[in-house]
């Protein structure tokens, strides 16, 4: 690691994301975030939120409009299925093409 | 702390980062991340082998911006008392001491060393994430798995012993504070250790986390499943502060008002599937004298 002050064995980790690499290739289906429904998005105040408070990983943030970081994103579908209004549709990964991935 | 927290002042500052070893949609993520939102960064965590300990991120990336301290399972509250010592030692008392481990690190080989500390009256948090099997090491039974589950060690009539009741062991010690939570319910989760936060001496939280791979559902319906088992009356969310029992959020808004079956909850996991239908009568008439005696409080 970075500091060689106490030699070169330390078994100690830094912190950073990514510990089991790039998540996001484990996911087979897409959340994806229709701005004409979320209640955020919609009514442009800091509101709802709830797929942000139960994402297991973080990756959901709290803006307006609410984005998802698909490079660590696992797919659980939990912010789907929590969504009150309904927001988030999931689609699976095979009909995005390479580029928009 | 009387006023709730809501998820629009919950802070937004992250102390796990995405990317981790975590199965998705693991119950464990949920409270973790919200669960270190509430202790905040001057926090030690302590953390013996469990699903916890390849979540906070294996050699050489930490999920997990906090000290983390991975101890041998039977000494996970020992250990908690050890860094208590070095930090009044360095007269760094503010620094909060948290130990975390899994229902088989607190119910089965931890017990003792956590039954000492709470003796002692250390001042540190032990929180308890009840999955109800070793699920790290493949679904193993652990104490806290209910009767009749199947686990990878209780394969075909599912375990024949009844689950322990961890929160009540604890409580006996009488100590200042016990609280019970839930993975469905990250806030009520922050405030319970926010309060705990503002009390000294041993305190202990037990939080019911759903496991999708252990309890064989999808991970999509983590949430709602832990929504469940507190909406039957299975799984009830209290505080014993200073010795007063006092049921919580979720749990105290059921009072006098019906209540799912159990056998809903049954249904959504494939855990259950050799219960018979007398065992589930048998646990609704547990679960309604239960209530029966909240109710008549």
């Amino acid at each position: 690691m970075k500091d060689n002050k106490y030699g070169s064995m330390k078994s100690h980790s830094e912190p950073g994301p990514g510990d089991g690499g790039r998540t996001g290739s484990w996911r087979v289906v897409r959340p994806v975030i229709d701005n004409s429904k979320c209640i955020p998005a919609k009514s442009n105040k800091m509101s709802c939120f709830t797929c942000w408070l139960f994402c297991p990983d973080g990756v959901i943030t709290k803006t307006i409009p609410p984005t998802i970081d698909y490079e660590y994103c696992k797919g659980c579908e939990i912010c789907a299925e929590e969504c009150p209004v309904d927001a988030i549709t999931m689609v699976e990964e095979a009909d995005f093409t390479e580029e928009e991935k | 702390m009387t006023e709730k927290t809501t998820i629009l002042n919950l802070p937004e500052e992250e102390l796990v980062h995405p990317g981790n070893r975590a199965c998705s949609g693991c119950g464990l993520s949920i409270i973790y991340r919200i669960g270190l939102k509430a202790l905040g960064r001057d926090t030690i965590l302590v953390v013996p082998p469990s699903c916890l300990t390849v979540l906070q991120g294996l050699y050489p990336i930490a999920a997990t911006q906090l000290p983390c301290l991975n101890v041998t399972f039977a000494s996970t509250a020992a250990a908690a008392t050890g860094v208590l010592g070095a930090l009044r030692a360095q007269k760094r008392e503010k620094t909060t001491v948290v130990a975390w481990a899994g229902d088989g690190g607190t119910s089965d080989i931890g017990i003792q060393s956590l039954s000492g500390a709470c003796e002692r009256g250390e001042d540190f948090i032990f929180i308890c994430y009840d999955n109800e099997a070793y699920m790290n090491t493949g679904v193993q039974r652990s104490g806290t798995t209910p009767k009749g589950v199947i686990t990878t060690t209780t394969p075909i009539r599912g375990k024949l012993q009844k689950k322990k009741e961890v929160p009540a062991i604890i409580a006996a010690h009488g100590i200042d504070y016990v609280a019970t939570a839930s993975a469905a319910y990250p806030l009520d989760l922050y405030d319970k250790i926010k309060k705990a936060k503002t009390i000294s001496g041993p305190r202990y939280i037990h939080v019911h986390t759903p496991c999708p791979a252990g309890w064989g559902f999808e991970p999509r319906y983590t949430v709602k499943i832990g929504k469940m088992a507190v909406e039957t009356g299975l799984y009830d969310l209290y505080e014993i502060e200073h010795s007063k029992f006092k049921l919580t959020g979720p749990s105290r808004k059921l009072i006098g008002k019906k209540r799912k079956p159990v056998a809903e909850y049954f249904k959504t996991q494939s855990r259950f599937k050799a219960l018979s239908d007398k065992r589930t009568e048998e646990v609704q008439q547990e679960i309604d004298a239960k209530w029966e005696g909240y109710e008549n409080e």
